[in-house]
């Protein structure tokens, strides 16, 4: 029913996508989160807290379960260093109707972006910084409570 | 009793290490008193933690605001806001 994943590995799409297909609900919705190019970033490294990230995401998706009549929530985030095109997060529910599964599938992103101990580091050439966290991000969880 | 800290992101780079364990007095009963305790132990430590505004928290794996009691926590962390998905 939940599936969560924090892995190095890249995000295997057609893997997700089916895996949720198969829980033989009427719709399936999905958010993939792909690395930006803009700005002139040639990587990102994707920090997080090893354990607390894993229970985060679990709670995440235990309140989506609680909150909508849901037949399976996946969220796969990568950690590590990516480029630009690579997928960085992954989320998908699967309900009966659409409804359920759309406003599920915001809803598991929204609180990620808040919710879940992970942190940025942009590489510019041979410059980096650390991406700092966007208030519109809180304002978008907030909407949910 | 002795309290594993964590610092992620820019907060250990600043600290220079992911992990220390330590003893602070009876007078540290809340999360910001425990930062304003471990400023003291290094230029690193006081730079990372100068600016409360900019830190956030969580005790054994939990989010708490700064003004959480310690309590009996084992494992506190120490970071900056949030900035996965």
């Amino acid at each position: 029913m939940i599936r969560v994943s924090v892995q190095p590995a890249p995000i295997e799409l057609g893997v997700e996508v089916a895996a949720l297909e198969e829980r033989g609900a009427g719709g399936v919705a999905t958010f993939t989160g792909v690395v930006r190019g803009d700005d002139g970033v040639t990587e990102l490294m994707l920090e997080h807290y090893p354990g607390m990230t894993e229970a985060a995401l679990v709670g995440i998706a235990e309140a989506a379960l609680a909150r909508w009549d849901l037949m399976g929530v996946t969220i796969v985030h990568r950690v590590g260093p990516m480029v630009p095109g690579d997928r960085i997060v992954f989320v998908g529910t699967a309900a009966s109707h659409r409804r359920e599964a759309l406003e599920s599938c915001a809803y598991l992103i929204d609180r990620l972006k808040t919710d879940a101990p992970f942190w940025k580091r942009e590489k510019l050439g041979s410059e980096s910084r650390w991406v700092d966290a966007r208030g519109s991000d809180a304002d978008a969880a907030g909407r949910w409570e | 009793m002795a309290i594993a800290v964590l610092y992620f992101a820019w907060v250990r780079e600043s600290v220079g290490c992911g992990e220390e364990s330590v003893d602070p007095p009876e007078s540290v009963r809340t999360v910001s008193d425990l930062i304003v305790w471990l400023r003291e132990r290094s230029d690193g430590h006081a730079q990372a933690l100068e600016d409360m505004g900019r830190l956030r928290a969580a005790i054994d794996q939990n989010f708490v605001p700064l003004d959480a009691e310690l309590g009996a926590a084992r494992e506190v962390a120490i970071f900056p806001p949030v900035t996965g998905g």
